[in-house]
């Protein structure tokens, strides 16, 4: 009895030690020197490329509808029966309208991480008129933009394609540059 | 054509993994693989073990408990003294009593339930020295029963089941720490954040947004969290946060590790006793299971949302994606959560409490079933012989035979531990949720209201119990309630099961062999394998059954009314 509770507290301590630091401390400093970019979050100068922001007025795509905050992800967890999901959709809808967009379901809806990074193809479509009206730009222009930024299934095959909402609006700030310069 | 695909690449890894995975791990069990053997006897010779000497069931389950025990303590210290320790640039103060027993209790015992949000309460230091560590551990030790009760069935009037501290190191030694090794940087590589810097602060030149992002060694805890079906997420968000999950590949490879171990336990399980097709009628029967939940699940998913259809969408041409990523899409999201349900490793990389009612409920049955389908690391396994005997004890009755068991004779005593076994589950489950439904603080608790917000203390309970730690994440479970009826429910889940299977192990070791004759009822055929199933449908769906009605039978058959 006495001998296992010695061998208990001997082996949780070699554990601490070999799991709990040089395990995560070597797979740190080894992954900061392989990775660096991808380690410390995929920063670019206007934000992380793989967390979602928030994006507002008609000039820029939108993402989906989550709360963007960094410090506390998570989804809404509202069940597909409940009034408070069928209210935040109304109120989404009636948003997207608004701005003279006919929103798809991904825009309207929060993902799992309250985070996504990323819209569908067909949400981004949607959005084309009235980013191309408040830009200045020709609708065909915005379209081309959209479809040159659509990522394709990773090996052809695994999840779902998508358009990074950071990478879109970036393209586009350097389209209205051109076009206006 | 992209769903097909990837489960056709899922099977084929799951095939290699069960053939040669399930070798190295015959080959580590049975004291063969050595290529750290420098630093393994270092530790034996720490703990003062001497790695030839075996234990009965008696001492290697008392040492199993007495060191489960420590590890609580060890776990519960930290994150309580977070605030005072090193390794916490957010200066986030120490975790409140009745959450910290909570979280010790579902980290030691492979739950990961978590009643906490890990970017807002938890140091790096408490991510990795108390609960990565546990993730390793409890992993190893839930292996080291289930290949201990293996012996009991390969061994003759033997008195000993192996030992204990021998199992643990080499588990984490030579199985969980090298894979973790690598595939962090797989994970890495695909963009899973891996630094000490902190959180990140963001100012996007374009429009002028801020952001403070959370981040901290996100990979090292993700590729364990997953192979030690263990499930508990750096992030609140867990899989479905872009940091621990960047893209199509890490989501595949995350179900390629949480279901890797489990069907490759059956590969050493048939080896060890001698026939290879015993466990090939065990992985037939968790496949069948696993095949079933998997494409009701995925179909269910490509259904539409009842509220976002009445809330003025009237094409969801994506299937359900309320509470999914857009990278993964409505599939992969389902055969995650799938994947994460059946193995008892509850991570999730979409919301499980927006899923489809059917969609839902397929989560919450693959959990009742008592997670042996595969079920998780050892746990499944073990859990999974318990149903056997009681399904040879069945075909003994039918027929009026003594049944046998791998040679064995199985009797009173073998029936009623398998069946103490088979049980603890669903009766902690069901009082548990009785008592919550009925009281104040337990019904206060729920997000949904109506049918769903049942199903959220359903969910709650029938996790814990199962070690599960996926949560219809509704409810609210940081109350001293929750978490305290939910640390017994995992406690219960864990060791009334753990101790059965361990003094199986032992009763079953100590037997001769019976020679196989004619009258030999046969555990290697399909015959078997349809009574296994029989008995795991039937044990599930008696207990389970009216509870599933009030909760998503009535939620679907509510014909598009909302709560």
């Amino acid at each position: 009895m006495l001998v296992q509770l010695r061998r208990s507290i001997i082996v949780s301590a070699i554990f601490f030690v070999l799991l709990g630091l040089v395990y995560p401390l070597v797979t740190t400093g080894l992954a900061q020197v392989v990775f660096p970019h991808q380690a410390n979050g995929s920063l670019t100068s206007n934000g992380s490329t793989l967390i979602g922001q928030r994006w507002s007025g008609r000039r820029w795509f939108h993402g989906r509808a989550d709360a963007f905050n960094a410090m506390a992800s998570g989804a809404s967890n509202l069940g597909p029966n409940s009034k408070a999901l069928e209210e935040f959709v109304a109120k989404e809808v009636r948003y997207y309208h608004h701005l003279g967009v006919n929103p798809t379901a991904s825009l309207v809806t929060g993902s799992g991480s309250g985070l996504d990074p990323d819209v569908s193809v067909a949400g981004a479509y949607a959005q084309v008129g009235m980013v191309a009206k408040a830009n200045g730009l020709s609708s065909s222009a915005v379209s081309r933009l959209v479809a040159s930024q659509i990522v394709g299934q990773q090996f052809g095959f695994l999840g779902s394609q998508y358009i990074n909402v950071l990478s879109l609006n970036e393209a586009l700030a350097t389209l209205v540059r051109h076009t206006k310069g | 054509m992209g769903t097909a695909l990837t489960l056709i690449v899922l099977f084929v890894a799951l095939a290699l993994c069960w053939r040669y995975l399930g070798a190295y791990m015959l080959a580590i069990y049975d004291g063969r693989v050595r290529w750290l053997r420098g630093p393994e006897r270092l530790i034996y010779r720490a703990l003062g073990v001497d790695s030839e000497a075996e234990q009965s069931w008696q001492r290697y389950t008392m040492s199993l408990i007495i060191f489960s025990a420590v590890a609580i303590l060890v776990t519960y210290a930290l994150i309580r003294l977070q605030g005072h320790l090193p390794l916490n640039p957010e200066h986030l103060s120490g975790v409140s009593p009745a959450l910290s027993f909570n979280t010790a209790v579902s980290f030691v015992t492979n739950t990961n339930w978590q009643n906490y949000s890990g970017e807002t309460t938890m140091s790096y230091l408490s991510q990795m020295g108390s609960l990565t560590v546990q993730m390793f551990v409890s992993a190893s030790v839930g292996i080291a029963v289930a290949v201990a009760l293996i012996r009991g069935f390969a061994r003759k009037e033997s008195s000993t089941i192996g030992n204990f501290w021998v199992d643990l190191v080499r588990g984490v030694l030579y199985l969980l720490l090298p894979i973790s090794f690598v595939m962090t940087f797989v994970f890495v590589g695909q963009g899973a954040i891996q630094t000490f810097a902190g959180p990140a602060h963001i100012k996007n030149a374009l429009d002028g947004f801020t952001q403070v992002i959370a981040r901290g060694p996100v990979a090292s805890m993700e590729v364990i969290k997953q192979l030690g079906t263990n499930g508990g997420g750096f992030f609140n968000a867990n899989g479905a946060d872009p940091f621990e999950n960047p893209t199509g590949l890490t989501n595949l490879l995350s179900v390629i590790l949480i279901l890797s171990i489990p069907f490759s336990l059956t590969y050493v399980f048939g080896k060890m006793v001698g026939n290879i097709r015993q466990g090939v009628a065990v992985v037939a029967t968790m496949l069948l299971f696993f095949c079933i939940w998997t494409a009701v699940g995925i179909g269910a998913e490509h259904g539409a949302n009842t509220a976002v259809h009445l809330g003025g969408i009237a094409h969801q041409v994506a299937g359900n994606m309320n509470g999914k990523e857009t990278r993964f899409g409505s599939s992969s999201s389902a055969l995650y959560n799938i994947a994460s349900t059946q193995t008892s490793t509850g991570s999730v990389d979409a919301s499980n409490d927006s899923f489809t009612p059917i969609g839902g409920m397929m989560l919450l049955t693959g959990m009742m079933l008592g997670e042996v389908t595969p079920g998780g690391v050892g746990s499944g396994l073990y859990t999974i012989l318990l149903f056997a005997i009681v399904a040879v004890f069945l075909g003994g009755l039918m027929v009026g035979r003594t049944p046998e068991y791998l040679g064995k004779k199985i009797q009173a005593r073998e029936v009623k531990i398998a069946a103490l076994g088979v049980l603890v589950m669903p009766i902690t489950v069901l009082v548990l949720t009785g008592i919550a439904t009925v009281v104040q603080s337990g019904t206060s608790a729920t997000l949904n209201s109506g049918p769903h917000g049942f199903t959220e203390i359903l969910y709650a309970f029938t996790s814990q119990a199962n070690n599960n730690g996926s949560a219809f994440a509704g409810l609210s479970g940081n109350t001293p309630f929750y978490n305290i009826l939910g640390a017994v429910a995992m406690l219960i889940g864990r060791f009334g099961v753990i101790v059965p299977a361990l003094a199986l192990a032992g009763t079953l070791g100590k037997k001769g062999l019976v020679p196989e004759s004619l009258g030999t009822f046969r555990t290697d055929t399909p015959l078997f394998i349809g009574l296994l199933v029989g008995v795991i449908v039937i044990v599930g769906g008696l207990t389970f059954f009216p509870a599933i009605s009030l909760g998503p039978l009535a939620e679907q058959l509510s014909h598009g009314r909302l709560f």
